[in-house]
């Protein structure tokens, strides 16, 4: 469909998409706001895909972040703060045919909706779910939230806070039944489409979770690894994602990461000062409690009636 | 032989000894002979009580009679006791009057443990001044002549003592017995075949008494079960394939059924993480095309309202059921009260109207919910469906439900959807607009809860907010006017008519009908739509000289001392029909954790209208009620 392909055959009826099929209302994130480069590589990777937008639902709680589903031209869904993976995890329940992304921030993954991020990585459920992380509340002004780091002031903490930050990579590997778990940066374009890419592609849930920048509240927060790349480990493996030249070349300090290996992933999340990026962890195996949801989902609705007559009668007397 | 045409059966012992299996048989038996029947589960607080506690009591009682039953009844008629103490906790509840009966286990007046046989004799003593009659029975004595372990085989001796006492067909019992054990070989049906045939023919040659209550059957078939089952197959029925819930008293046993039949009919249960995540998913589900259902009781409500504001602001076809205990807080998870109608209609941030309706019976447990998720879809939003313990655990008769297909809801449309229409295209009278669903080609659109228009594009501009509160606000207008005036039980005027709402109906009709035979000029109501209201309701209630509402819900009586009419706090339902029809209603309410019973309603509706208590009358399950 896309480019001249020799197997390639006349198909009137196929549209074939591009980005604009996919772009929705014009952003309104300040300018330099990593949410910008995140919408940039999801509509990248779904024109790439060749996914209909009708077939897409894009889905999000609330936050900065969260307006993402309105810069879609998908369906969207900009539900509650906190709670976009129940939902998420209903749409999918029902449409094994959907394409189910997840748009959450760290207030609204990491705080209120702490729950059902736990739960929704233990039901694996196939669907993508982008967590940016800016490490503050954004929409709401520049409150800490759980991954501000050690000291840095907030309008709640206008000494600095008062704990260091909780690690969310640290946290979604010792969950039970995590299947896929990267990190990138949103100022490295092809690595954040190569892993939203791999991350797609990983049948189950997918958790990855983006370094983004705010400039508007914590512009000071990412400039050393900006600057100096090598404070960020680039996981080498062929198992793991694939970078092209440039990607390699920019991140000189490489480690040679088994994304099987789920100890060796949690002492990459554990370093201090340097940020792993790539993929940390997969399990092509975990449990998908959403296969379990679609039984019965096609029985034909003459069965249906005779069943649920059937279930009366057992009450008859 | 006595005629009656009515007549209440407790059975109670401590758990694990089958007084329930043998209640539920002796009403399933009664409803299969043709009888009206309505039978409540008596369940301990606790999980295992101690043996003979007072807190402890475990059985049925089961309410039979000519006519069909519509509540649970007055004090109880015939009791059958395994000891003495676990009859302390139905004395509490007002289940027992001057002139119950009581057939009682008397191994315990010979029991080696002092203590025991002092409490025994101290009971009987105190049961002698309640004024019941109390038969001491050798039900262990009897029982081991037949088997080894008396007590796991007492519960069928009694029920053949108890189908004795009323002339049933053994035959037919036998029958019963055998669909019951079947899995259990015939052994074991044997033994009780014989457990029943001793304690029948021990009925009939040592009791010198026995009650007949003539028959009228009826056409028809019939099913039997309680308010949970009859929502659970409601759901199914509609064609709703997910119920996303998190356990909680007394909802979840909606679930537990749903989750063993989904597998035969298709469908799953969703056990959610919390109350918030259950609606949550279902919302998600609803939104991509397939109504769900979520089930839960007053502390879950609380926690879904965020949701529930969601649902009305976004148009979100949901059905929300309420299976409503004693609040507020834990307060009494296993209990009886219509405390959540407030909160139902109000609870969200700002204004957020959906349709609340409430089940009257059982029968109607099972249909609303074809009607909620009709509504849900039809008038984009959800819908609450209020029932409480009563109905969640009292078992009836109903006609057999017949499933249409029409009852189901459509394939979800993935056709294409129209360009030029709107994803909230609402019409300017009605509010309603058609819902596009994931899917479908050109029908793209971002849903919100934040304010928007037409296009779901989030707008704060005051002029869209307030068209667009109004559209979803003449929803309910919308369905007003499809709506029928609730019908009057009684005549059409007179000086006193009760308005309720929900599992109360039955036991006020009685009432009602009961303070009518004595020339009382009172008729009944009620509702079944909570919001939008019924239509008509002023005009009916000017037809009254008095208007009033009975409730299982907080209220204050208006000549209470240290309460000043200003401040008088008025029962729900009084509340919302006081706000809309300007009328003078007043409230009489207890929230004693326990339905109603015909009784104590008989007698404050013969205070209000000034007729003497009716002779005989049984005042003590009133004082035990009115504390
Ligand atoms: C129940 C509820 N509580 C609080 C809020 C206010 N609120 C909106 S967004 C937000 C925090 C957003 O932070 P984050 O999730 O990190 O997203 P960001 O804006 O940084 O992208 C809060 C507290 C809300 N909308 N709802
Ligand atoms: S405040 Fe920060 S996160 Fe929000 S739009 Fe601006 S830059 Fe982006
Ligand atoms: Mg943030």
């Amino acid at each position: 469909m896309y480019g001249l392909k020799l197997d390639w055959d006349p198909e009137p009826e196929t549209k074939c998409f591009v980005l604009q099929d996919y772009q929705g209302l014009e952003p309104r994130w300040c300018p330099g706001c990593g949410d910008l480069a995140v919408l940039a590589a999801l509509q990248r990777l779904v024109r790439d895909e060749q996914i209909p937008p009708e077939k897409i639902a894009v889905i999000s709680g609330i936050g900065c972040s969260s307006r993402f589903p309105h810069y879609m031209k998908t369906y969207g869904f900009h539900g509650l703060h906190g709670r976009p993976l129940p939902i998420a995890s209903g749409v999918r329940s029902r449409r094994p045919d959907l394409d189910v992304f997840v748009i959450t921030g760290d207030g609204d993954c990491c705080a209120i909706g702490t729950s059902h991020w736990i739960h929704a990585i233990r039901y694996n459920m196939n669907m993508t779910v982008l967590m940016l992380d800016n490490n503050i509340y954004g929409l709401t002004k520049m409150q800490s939230s759980p991954t501000t780091r050690l000291g840095k002031k907030s309008n709640t903490h206008p000494r600095g806070t008062i704990l260091g930050p909780l690690d969310p990579i640290s946290v979604t590997l010792s969950i039970t039944n995590a299947s896929f778990v990267a990190q990138t940066v949103d100022w490295n374009p092809p690595h954040v489409l190569a892993t939203i890419r791999a991350a797609h592609e990983h049948q189950g849930l997918s958790f990855v979770r983006i370094m983004q920048r705010c400039p508007h509240y914590t512009p000071e927060i990412w400039t050393e690894y900006q600057q100096d790349p090598s404070c960020i480990f680039l996981l080498d493996h062929p198992d793991g994602i694939p970078v092209d030249a440039g990607v390699a070349r920019l991140f000189e300090n490489k480690v040679d990461h088994d994304p099987s290996d789920l100890p060796a992933a949690r002492d990459l999340a554990a370093l201090d000062e340097v940020i792993p990026i790539g993929l940390l962890y997969r399990n092509p195996d975990a449990q998908r409690y959403d296969l379990a949801m679609h039984e019965g989902l096609d029985m034909p609705l003459d069965d249906r009636i005779t069943a649920a007559q059937a279930e009366v009668d057992r009450f008859l007397i | 032989m006595t005629t009656v045409d009515q007549h209440v059966v407790e059975i109670v012992c401590d758990s694990g000894e089958g007084a329930q299996t043998a209640g539920q048989m002796f009403g399933t038996i009664s409803a299969r002979m043709g009888y009206g029947v309505w039978t409540v589960e008596i369940i301990p607080a606790e999980i295992e009580p101690p043996n003979r506690s007072r807190a402890g009591a475990s059985g049925n009682r089961i309410r039979i009679g000519t006519q069909p039953i519509i509540n649970m009844g007055d004090s109880a008629d015939i009791v059958l006791a395994f000891n003495e103490q676990v009859l302390y906790s139905r004395i509490d509840v007002g289940a027992f009057g001057r002139g119950t009966r009581i057939f009682l286990e008397n191994k315990w007046a010979t029991d080696p443990d002092e203590g025991i046989r002092k409490d025994y004799a101290d009971a009987l003593a105190d049961f002698e001044k309640r004024g019941y009659v109390v038969y001491e029975v050798p039900m262990e004595v009897e029982c081991l002549k037949v088997v080894a372990d008396a007590r796991r085989g007492k519960n069928i001796w009694n029920l053949g003592l108890l189908c004795a006492l009323y002339q049933y067909d053994p035959a037919l019992v036998g029958a019963e017995l055998e669909k019951k054990f079947q899995r259990k070989g015939t052994k074991v049906i044997e033994a009780n075949k014989d457990l029943f045939k001793a304690g029948y023919e021990w009925c009939q040659e040592n009791v010198d008494f026995g009650f007949q209550v003539p028959v009228q059957p009826s056409e028809g078939q019939s099913v039997v079960m309680n308010g949970n089952t009859a929502a659970a197959l409601g759901i199914m029925a509609a064609g709703m394939d997910l119920c996303s819930m998190y356990p909680i008293t007394p909802a979840t046993s909606v679930s537990h059924y749903l989750a063993a039949a989904f597998q035969r009919t298709g469908g799953v249960v969703h056990q959610a993480e919390d109350e918030i995540a259950a609606i949550g998913f279902a919302i998600g589900a609803s939104y991509a095309g397939k109504t769900a259902v979520t089930v839960t009781s007053g502390p879950g409500l609380a926690l879904k309202t965020e949701f529930i504001g969601l649902a009305v602001m976004s148009e979100i076809p949901l059905v929300i059921v309420v299976v409503q205990r004693g609040g507020p807080s834990t307060g009494l998870p296993t209990r009886v009260e219509q405390g959540d109608l407030l909160a139902s209609l109000y609870a969200a941030p700002g204004d957020a109207p959906k349709i609340v309706m409430a089940p009257t019976t059982i029968a109607e447990c099972f249909h609303f919910m074809i009607t909620a998720r009709k509504l849900a879809e039809a008038y984009r939003g959800p819908v609450i469906v209020l029932t409480d313990a009563n109905l969640a655990t009292g078992q009836t008769l109903f006609e057999r439900p017949v499933v249409e297909e029409s009852w189901f809801a459509p394939p979800v449309d993935q056709s294409d959807w129209q360009p030029d229409v709107k994803p909230y295209a609402w019409d300017d009278d009605t509010g309603l607009s058609p819902r596009p669903i994931p899917g479908q080609r050109d029908g793209s659109y971002v849903l919100t809860g934040l304010a928007h228009d037409e296009n779901s594009r989030i707008a704060y501009d005051s002029d869209i907010n307030q068209r667009s509160m109004n559209r979803r606000s003449r929803k309910l207008h919308t369905l007003h006017k499809s709506l029928k005036p609730p019908v009057v039980h009684g005549d059409d005027s007179g000086d006193l008519l009760v308005v309720s709402w929900g599992s109360t109906g039955g036991a006020i009709e009685e009432a009602v009908d009961r303070v009518r035979a004595d020339g009382g000029k009172l008729s009944c109501v009620s509702l079944r739509f909570l919001s939008p209201l019924e239509p008509g309701l002023k005009e009916i209630f000017d037809r009254f000289k008095k208007v009033m509402t009975i409730e299982i819900n907080y209220s204050e009586p208006a000549d209470e001392p240290g309460i000043p009419e200003a401040n008088r706090r008025y029962s729900q339902l009084a509340w919302l029909l006081r706000a809309t029809t300007l009328v003078d209603i007043d409230c009489w309410s207890r929230v004693s954790g326990i339905p109603l019973p015909p009784g104590v309603i008989e007698a404050e509706l013969r205070r209000r209208i000034n007729l003497k208590p009716r002779s005989g009358a049984d005042v003590r399950i009133e004082a035990g009620l009115g504390s």
